[in-house]
């Protein structure tokens, strides 16, 4: 079920706060972060936002078209280096 | 010979049935859509009278449906894939895109098996 449309979407008020801060400010700084389930809102563009993705920060630039997705999509937490090839055991005639 | 948004032409089937042949429109569009254009659901389609098929096509026209639903979808995917997240990822490597497991099932999206195993001797 999806999330109540009473409460918006979810954000982190800490890390709004300090996009804000830097909207303000007119900056641009890589902040870190650790929020996956964060929505991102239309402030966040422009901005690269390092993304924890269980073992490190993923630095991920928010474009217009991210917006609506959450910070997480973007930082994925596996990865998969493709099978093993074929040795002579596995692939020996039976 | 019913033409409705370009190819589709079931005959003597029901129309609420006939209608589902277009691609983007199911049983419950297909019902709405005679209702809205006062159309009884139960007629067979060579009985349609020449006005009916016009408010039918009238109606079907309010809504994406064959090429322009295609195109829509197809846009959806490549904007998924174009702004890197997950779903893109998945769609790009052809794997199941909503969380189903891929140990085992999922051969819709990998389709045939192709086994590493050991080979046949003569």
């Amino acid at each position: 079920m999806g999330r109540s449309t009473k409460k918006g979407p979810y954000v982190d008020s800490r890390l709004r706060e300090r996009i804000e801060e830097l909207n303000r400010k007119g900056e641009k700084r890589v902040i870190k972060t650790w929020c996956r389930a964060c929505v991102i809102i239309p402030e966040m563009v422009g901005h690269t936002i390092a993304v924890h993705n269980g073992k490190k920060h993923i630095p991920v630039y928010i474009t217009e078209q991210m917006v609506g997705h959450k910070l997480g999509e973007f930082a994925p937490t596996r990865t998969f280096k493709g099978h093993g090839s074929p040795t002579e055991r596995s692939t020996a005639l039976r | 010979m019913a033409r409705i948004a370009g190819v589709d032409l079931p005959n003597h089937k029901r129309v609420d049935i006939a209608l589902t042949y277009i691609y983007g429109i199911g049983r419950k569009l297909s019902a709405k859509i005679l209702e809205e254009a006062n159309v009884e659901p139960g007629i067979r389609v060579k009985d349609l009278s020449d006005d009916e098929l016009v408010r039918i096509q009238k109606e079907v026209e309010k809504y994406p449906v064959e090429g322009e639903l295609r195109a829509q979808v197809s846009q959806n995917i490549k904007r998924l894939i174009s702004i890197g997240c997950y779903r893109g990822m998945r769609h790009r490597q052809g794997l199941p895109v909503r969380g189903q497991r891929t140990r085992t099932n999922a051969r819709t999206r990998k389709g045939p098996r192709r086994t590493a195993g050991a080979k046949r001797g003569r």
